[in-house]
């Protein structure tokens, strides 16, 4: 106690360690494992060996680029969808939810007591061509007669917006359970309309949970391969399927490491934009 | 109640199985499974092939669902009966469930000459001959197998071991068209129908196996896919693309077609031979046909990587090329038998099954099947250019 006491700086020092050795371990090592072999060149059976290869990554954009950009496609619709769906329901739970909120909020998280494999089969199962669904569907004429939904890019969107709406709804409802009552209440008292408070004073409080959420929403979306792998076709593939493939089945791992080094890349710079243009600084005041 | 899940509702829920399956195998490769540690010991002790002292312990890793199950007690009688007649513990692991997974994730050791902690894998033709191509597998030691001798003819000399001094056919099976007719509205025997057909329009998947799709298109086109060149496999692959970029084929897939199949999404797929026969058993409406222009023929090899114990590992593939024990196999797998006097053997288990001729094929449906070039089958530009149709 007493080397705590004499140098108190080092307390945060302290504090930080475990945190800060856990992203040295599991991720300053891995991304530096990544980066090198992304630059290997060679083949599976004499072995890859560090060659400053860069082409690697300009043959893996120059081949998937349609997949990359689909990735992003698919991951800014089904997040704009996501947060369309969860605003008003986190709103809803969060100012009229009263003795249920508790048991609302568990209604979000049920599904995650499944795991995300098997929720993905079952929207199979729903979304089947002779299942309830597609026959409601060519019954009020969304569909034709022999419209179908799955092996679609609508199934590949609405199994990842379905798939990440909770990392949506929760941090919303929690920024939103913060505002406080009174300053929507002061907001009237001065003679805004219901519309007007709510734009001026609700919506703006409860902007750092609209930024958590579509950033916990879009990154995991952008690099999701299963539910195009399940729902789609391999005109739904995204990069998440090229990755996956690569590594496991051509054995190719520079270019793999390189698409995944792209994926991070593209996603780091969207999100510095994206920052930039919504100041995390602003939200927090 | 308890319900005991049977082979066949493990086909039909291949889509459930063969994703789990595939991912804990994968979570498999980044760490090890538990069975390395106790296996390496056995098989380290022993590795002289004139060694003929049997190891304490048996390791073999195969396919799921690849052997008898009792389906009362969850046992595998064969593999039981061995282990009473040799005294000796068998560990079965079914952790095959793709060649190239198998093969990525224990490459490093095998290049390094580590034991894998395997006695006995079981892998397709052009795997195999990678294997056997790259050093990592022990010869049999023939005089612990003289049943080697009932294995048909057909199988005896492959190009990649001709004389079978590393490899042993596990088991065989076609890869022919399968359909539900009652939707499709009448047979659909060629590639042709099956990639051109309106009515089928994405309705249609194809296997994710490269030398089975491949195969069949290739055959389809005129060209011979036992011998392989870039023209004729670029011709294929001009069929297939333009088969998937007209939205014929809705997916590529491996044994979840079955799912597909039975639940309608699919009405005519490209399929192996023995999972059709198991999901006939549901919907004996199904039928598998070898296209006219020729199906396709593989075979699944018994193969010692190094490391594994030669000697006990040699008694086990002696074991099941007993007739009576490749039957008592055969009678539940329902693929196709490689070893002479099974069906002999199985006229008296099952004699439905000793006359189907997806198991125990005519003398014309042979004569009208191919095996993909085993070479051109692990050519990393063919497979990079499939790769790339398939949709990754």
């Amino acid at each position: 106690m007493g080397l705590i006491h004499r140098h108190k700086g080092l307390v945060p020092y302290l504090l930080l360690f475990p945190g800060l050795a856990f992203l040295a371990v599991f991720f300053v090592v891995p991304t530096y494992y990544l980066a090198n072999t992304s630059l290997q060149s060679g083949d599976i059976f004499s072995g890859y060996v560090f060659t400053w290869a860069w082409e690697n990554y300009s043959n893996a954009i120059s081949t998937y680029h349609p997949q990359l950009l689909r990735s992003f496609q698919y991951a800014g619709i089904a997040t704009i969808v996501a947060l369309l769906v969860s605003y008003p329901l986190a709103y809803w739970i969060a100012f009229r939810g009263g003795r249920w909120k508790n048991l609302l909020l568990l209604l979000i998280i049920a599904p995650f007591f499944v795991t995300y494999l098997i929720r993905t089969l079952a929207w199979k199962t729903i979304l089947e061509d002779d299942g309830l669904v597609v026959s409601a569907f060519r019954t009020v004429g969304l569909l034709g007669d022999d419209g179908r939904l799955l092996a679609t890019s609508v199934a590949v969107v609405a199994g990842i917006t379905y798939n990440f709406l909770p990392f949506m709804a929760l941090p919303i409802y929690v920024s939103l359970e913060q505002v406080d009552a009174r300053l929507v209440e002061a907001a009237q008292d001065l003679y805004a309309s219901k519309v007007r408070a709510f734009l001026r004073v609700t919506l703006p409080l409860s902007l750092p949970g609209v930024f958590a959420g579509t950033l916990l929403t879009f990154i995991p979306a952008a690099g999701d391969f299963i539910n195009a792998q399940l729902l789609g076709t391999p005109r739904q593939f995204m990069i998440g399927n090229v990755i996956q493939s690569k590594f496991k089945v051509i054995a190719d791992y520079p270019e793999a490491a390189a698409l995944s080094f792209v994926l991070m890349a593209t996603i780091l710079v969207a999100l510095i934009v994206y920052v930039r243009a919504l100041g995390t600084e602003r939200l927090t005041v | 109640m308890t319900e005991r899940i049977t082979r066949r509702e493990l086909v039909r829920r291949g889509a459930a199985g063969g994703v789990l399956l595939g991912f804990p195998s994968i979570l498999a490769a980044c760490g090890g499974d538990g069975i390395e540690g106790q296996a390496n010991t056995g098989a380290t002790t022993t590795t002289a092939p004139s060694d003929t002292t049997l190891a304490a312990r048996l390791t073999i890793s195969n396919w799921p669902l690849y052997i008898d199950v009792n389906e009362d007690t969850n046992e595998r009688p064969t593999v039981n009966q061995f282990e009473e007649e040799f005294g000796l513990t068998v560990e079965y692991v079914e952790d095959v469930n793709d060649n190239d997974e198998w093969f990525g994730k224990f490459q490093a050791q095998l290049a390094a000459g580590q034991p894998i902690g395997r006695d006995l894998t079981v892998l397709t033709d052009w795997m195999a001959a990678r294997m056997v191509r790259l050093g990592y597998v022990d010869a049999i030691n023939k005089d612990a197998v003289p049943n080697a001798s009932n294995l048909v003819p057909a199988l005896q000399s492959p190009g990649w071991d001709p004389e079978r001094t590393y490899s042993l056919p596990w088991q065989s099976g076609m890869t022919g068209i399968a359909y539900d007719p009652e939707r499709t509205g009448g047979p659909v025997t060629s590639i042709e129908q099956l990639f051109t057909d309106e009515r089928l329009r994405g309705r249609v998947t194809a296997l994710t196996e490269m030398p089975d799709t491949m195969g069949l298109v290739m055959l389809s086109n005129g060209d011979d896919p036992s011998t392989v060149d870039a023209d004729a496999f670029n011709r294929g692959i001009e069929t297939l693309q333009a088969a998937v970029d007209s939205g014929q084929i809705r997916r590529f897939t491996g044994n979840d077609y079955a799912d597909d199949l039975a639940s309608g999404n699919v009405w005519a797929c490209i399929a192996w031979s023995g999972d059709v026969v198991q999901l006939q058993l549901d919907n004996p409406n199904l039928e598998f046909v070898v296209p006219d222009a020729g199906g396709m023929i593989w075979t699944d090899n018994m193969l010692i990587p190094k490391g594994g114990d030669v000697f006990t590992a040699s008694t086990w593939m002696d074991f099941v090329y007993r007739p009576e024990i490749a039957a008592q196999i055969e009678a539940y797998v329902n693929f196709i038998c490689p070893v002479e006097g099974a069906r002999e053997e199985m006229l008296a288990i099952d004699e439905e099954i000793a006359n189907n001729p997806l198991i125990f094929p005519t003398e014309d449906m042979l004569a009208n099947v191919k095996q993909f070039d085993t070479e051109a089958a692990d050519n990393p530009e063919f497979k990079e250019t499939f790769q790339a149709v398939t949709g990754a």
